[in-house]
Formats: structure tokens, C-alpha cells, sequence
């Protein structure tokens, strides 16, 4: 009896999934909000309670964490990350110091204590690469002359995650700041020593995962996934940036054949991931964080606007184009997720940290891509009276000149 | 005329350059070999007025139509230069004996007196090539010669 309900659950939260993912490319939306808003229905507390597949979802939610930053991995070679760093490093600085605040400031108000303000940093800083890389290319905008800026800085904020999701489970998992500085420093010893082997042998790695059929190849990837995925836990590096390291030592030579066949296996994962989250998060927790969830909406739409504007400032780009730049980086998504599932998973971190973080991203991956759209028109409007009023002053100023 | 190339990580690289016009154009070329062609607006710089999405054969082709008949042109003023010499583009048919074969074997200059000065191979130009390039079925094999020797060429080319 016990097979055939957990296969009758599963069954109509993967179909339903399906239908979700189905209108979300219908309205133009990112799937993620709504396979939260599906999880938040059917979990404790929710309108029916689902109790069968419990383990599998755990189970396939921590699948779903280290195939996400997999393919983050794989989207970026460590030459271009390199690049990337030495061209716009004060950019991705202050970005993460513009939107990361915010957030850490409101988590020592709402009484979070300091472990609880460091999630709340990651949760506010890090734009969603997935959702944004979309509304780009949807828009057509791939082409823009703002967007090497506003790719720059994606890349920029998943390098950071590598640093900052180490430091943040060392941080929950420490009993002590001594261990703490210990796990953070083979972390950051870890990530180097990945750079400059991805550099040097990544032809060797990705020759090694490549097999001779697909079938072969997949496995051998999620295997060796997993296998350092685990590696990084047992050494309190956090499994998710053990998958995204493997993710750019395989990218610069692995072709692109191999991220197709990984996919579908990640659309899956992280699609039980989202849901997963809902379903452990208690919908009735939602209405009493709502408002910091606003407020902290309104600041983050803000820095992130001041930080597309600065970016494309430096690389030249006209007033319309900073405004597009700015709008472009509001969607936050799947990694503030992945904070908030780390930071309360073990305890450590006040409950009303994932309930705030579901609001907080429901409402900017939704908002997210709408804001960009209407950043062409409202660019265009503020660049022609920007432009009006320079034009009247340099005429006032040749009148008195005369 | 500057090509500037940009990374943008993730996607791939674009080249963009300003025409003499005035003009902003760029082409992305995307990972999975998918091109992006890229139209810039005249009011907003930054920002692109079209965008077309190309799969690799549609690349091919557009790329085809806007350089190979300067191929042609090139060729077509050359035969009007200079009289009594012929050029002639020779398509090599699926049957001839020299399909996958070094070029060197078919002897055309000691035989015909004709000399290959380029193979165009599916719109790529291999201009002055050697004895040792193999010809493939589908080349066209650009001689110059006397008429006589460029007709021999065409024979040798087809039935050996």
C-alpha cells in the first residue's frame, strides 16, 4: 500500500509541476515562484498535507542543490571567470555590498542574530543568473551594448557564492569561531587550487567524464557530481560549491552536447528542490513577515537598480541603457532559496528566515522580468528628457555667452 | 573598419562594427553554434532595433549570399582583364576519379598547361592550394589557362 501512495503522490506532484511550468511559459513568468507557491499549498500546514514521499523529496531536493550549481558551473569557464574578475571585480564588490547589506541589516532588526544576517545577505545580493540570462535573451537583448556589463556581474555574484556559501555553512555548523575560521580556509584554499586546475587540466577531467554514448556520459557527470558533491561536505565545504567547482573545472572543454544531456536531470532536481522548500515551509508563517518581505522588495529593486546603473555607467553606456542594465539584475530566484534551505536546514538559524525568504523571492521573480520589459520604455522616456534639458541648458548657456 | 570583439560569459562572443554609414551591426556567436545577427538602433546606441536568430545552416547561407558572389565578381573582372585566357570555376562531380584524392595526382598543370589558383569548398575560399590538398566531390576547382587548357582540366576532372 505504502508504494503505491508514495507513487500516486509523486506522480501528481511531478504532473502538476509540468502544468505549473506550463502556464509559467504561458504568462512569460520564471517557473521557480510557481513551484514555491505549489509546494507552500500542499505542505505542513498547507491545504492538503502530503506525507508519503517525505525522504525521497529530502533525498532529491539535495540532488537538486548540487546539480543547480553544476550546470552554474558549467555556464562559466574559469578563463572567463578570471576575465570577468579582472575587468569588473569593483563592480561585483560593490554590488554585493549594495544589496547584501540591506538584507543583513534587516535580519539583525527582525532579531535573526548575526548567523541569521549573514543568510540575509546572500538571500538580498544575489540576482537570480537563470531568470535574468532568460529575460535577456526573451527580450532580445543579448546583443545590447549594457549587457556584457550586466553578464559580468552575474558571474561576479556566483564567483562570490563560491566564497560566501562555504564561509555561511562553515558558520552554521561551527561550534566555535576557531573551527569556523578552519572550514573557511580550506574552502577558500579548495576554490583556488580548483581555479588553477580547471585551468591547467580541465581538458583532462572533461575527457574522463565523456564516455562513449550519452548514457555513459550522464552518469559518469552526476556520479562524479555527487562523489565530490559529498567529498565537500565530509570537509565542512558545503556540497553545492563542491558541485560548482567540478562544474568549472569540466566547463572550458567539455562541449556543449553534455550540458544539454544534463538538463532535463536538473530541471527535475531543482524543480523538487523548489517544491521541497515550500512543503517545509509553513504558509501560515508567511502573513506576520510579509511586511519586512515589502520592504525589503522596494530596497532591493532600488540597489539593484543603482548597481545596473553604475556597471553600465563604466562601460560607456547611455542613460537608457543603465536603466535597462538596472532593471535587468532585480529577479532574485533560486540561490536565495538555496541560502535559505542551508541556513534552516539544521536549526540554527530563527524559522521565520524561510517563510521571509519564499515572500521575498515570490514577489521579485515575478516583479523581476515585468520591471525589465517596462525598463525600455521608462529608459527611453528619462533618456529623452535627460537629453531636453542638456539641450536647453547648452542653449541658455550660449544666450549668456552671447 | 574596427571589429570589436566582447566576451559575454555564459553566451558566447560578439563582434560588432560601425558601417560606413553610420551604421552599428554585430553578429553573436552563441556556444551551441547558433548566430545571433544584431541591427543597432540609430537613437539608442546601446540598443538593438532587430534581432535575427540564425541556426548554424541559416548563418552558413546568409554568410554565403553576402560573400561568395564577391568571389564571383572578383572572378567574372578577371576574365574580362585580360583577353585569351580563361578562368572557369569547375564543379568536381560525385564520380570523379580524383574525389578524395591530393590534387598533386591529377597533374592538370604538366597535362593541360592550366594552373588552380583556388578551391571553393561549401562558400570557403582555399586560395593557391598545394599539390597535397585533397579535392572533394562538391569543390569547385577555380583554373586559368587557355581555353583549350581549361576545357582539358574540366575532362581530366570528370573522367580522369
Amino acid at each position: 500500500m505504502h508504494a503505491a501512495t508514495l507513487l500516486l503522490e509523486l506522480g501528481a506532484i511531478i504532473f502538476g509541476l509540468g502544468l505549473l511550468g506550463r502556464l509559467a511559459g504561458r504568462i512569460g513568468i520564471s517557473p521557480v515562484p510557481l513551484y514555491l507557491i505549489a509546494g507552500l499549498a500542499f505542505g505542513h500546514g498547507g491545504i492538503v498535507e502530503l506525507e508519503a514521499p517525505a525522504g525521497f523529496l529530502e533525498s532529491a531536493s539535495q540532488i537538486g542543490v548540487v546539480l543547480l550549481l553544476l550546470m552554474l558551473g558549467l555556464e562559466y569557464s574559469a578563463g572567463e571567470l578570471i576575465g570577468t574578475l579582472r575587468r569588473q571585480a569593483p563592480v561585483g564588490v560593490l554590488d554585493l555590498l549594495l544589496n547584501g547589506l540591506p538584507g543583513a541589516a534587516a535580519g539583525l532588526l527582525l532579531g535573526f542574530g548575526p548567523v541569521g544576517a549573514l543568510a540575509m545577505f546572500g538571500i538580498t545580493a544575489v540576482s537570480s543568473s537563470g531568470v535574468v540570462a532568460k529575460v535577456l535573451s526573451d527580450l532580445g537583448r543579448l546583443g545590447n551594448r549594457e549587457t556584457p556589463s550586466i553578464l559580468g556581474i552575474l558571474v561576479l555574484e556566483d564567483l562570490g557564492m563560491a566564497v560566501y556559501l562555504p564561509v555561511l555553512t562553515a558558520v552554521l555548523a561551527a561550534s566555535g569561531a576557531w573551527e569556523a575560521t578552519g572550514s573557511v580556509a580550506i574552502a577558500l584554499v579548495c576554490l583556488a587550487l580548483v581555479l588553477v586546475l580547471a585551468l591547467r587540466f580541465g581538458a583532462v577531467i572533461s575527457a574522463f567524464v565523456t564516455g562513449q554514448s550519452n548514457e555513459v556520459t550522464m552518469l559518469r557527470i552526476l556520479g562524479l557530481a555527487l562523489l565530490v558533491a559529498g567529498a565537500a561536505e565530509v570537509v565542512h565545504v558545503s556540497a553545492a560549491v563542491g558541485a560548482f567547482l567540478l562544474g568549472i573545472a569540466l566547463s572550458s572543454d567539455l562541449d556543449e552536447e553534455a550540458h544539454r544531456l544534463m538538463e532535463p536531470l536538473r530541471d527535475l532536481f531543482a524543480a523538487v528542490f523548489f517544491v521541497s522548500f515550500g512543503l517545509t515551509t509553513d504558509p501560515r508563517q508567511l502573513p506576520p513577515v510579509l511586511v519586512p518581505a515589502l520592504v525589503l522588495v522596494v530596497i532591493g529593486i532600488g540597489t539593484k537598480l543603482l548597481t545596473g546603473w553604475m556597471a553600465a555607467e563604466r562601460a560607456g553606456v547611455a542613460v537608457p541603457g543603465r536603466i535597462r542594465a538596472g532593471a535587468a539584475l532585480i529577479p532574485r530566484g533560486e540561490f536565495s532559496i538555496v541560502i535559505a534551505g542551508l541556513a534552516t536546514a539544521g536549526g540554527a538559524v530563527d524559522p521565520r528566515l524561510a517563510p521571509l525568504a519564499a515572500a521575498y523571492v515570490l514577489t521579485l521573480a515575478v516583479v523581476g522580468p515585468v520591471l525589465a520589459r517596462a525598463a525600455d520604455p521608462v529608459g527611453r522616456a528619462v533618456g529623452a528628457r535627460l537629453g531636453q534639458r542638456r539641450r536647453r541648458a547648452a542653449a541658455k548657456a550660449r544666450v549668456a555667452g552671447e | 573598419m574596427d571589429i570589436e570583439e566582447t566576451k559575454l560569459p555564459g553566451v558566447g562572443l560578439r563582434h560588432d562594427f560601425v558601417t560606413e554609414r553610420g551604421r552599428r551591426v554585430g553578429v553573436i556567436s552563441q556556444r551551441n553554434g547558433d548566430r545571433e545577427l544584431l541591427i543597432y538602433s540609430e537613437d539608442d546606441p546601446d540598443a538593438c532595433q532587430f534581432v535575427v536568430d540564425l541556426h548554424p545552416g541559416e548563418a552558413e547561407a546568409l554568410a554565403e549570399l553576402l560573400g561568395a558572389p564577391r568571389v564571383i565578381e572578383r572572378l567574372a573582372r578577371m576574365r574580362e582583364q585580360v583577353e585569351g585566357i580563361a578562368t572557369e570555376g569547375i564543379v568536381v562531380g560525385a564520380g570523379s576519379p580524383y574525389d578524395g584524392r591530393p590534387m598533386g595526382e591529377a597533374q592538370i598543370r604538366s597535362r593541360t598547361g592550366a594552373s588552380v589558383v583556388a578551391l571553393v569548398r561549401r562558400g570557403d575560399v582555399i586560395p593557391s592550394p598545394t599539390p597535397a590538398q585533397v579535392i572533394q566531390a562538391g569543390d569547385k576547382v577555380v583554373v586559368v589557362g587557355t581555353e583549350d587548357g581549361v576545357r582539358a582540366t574540366a575532362k581530366i576532372l570528370a573522367s580522369g
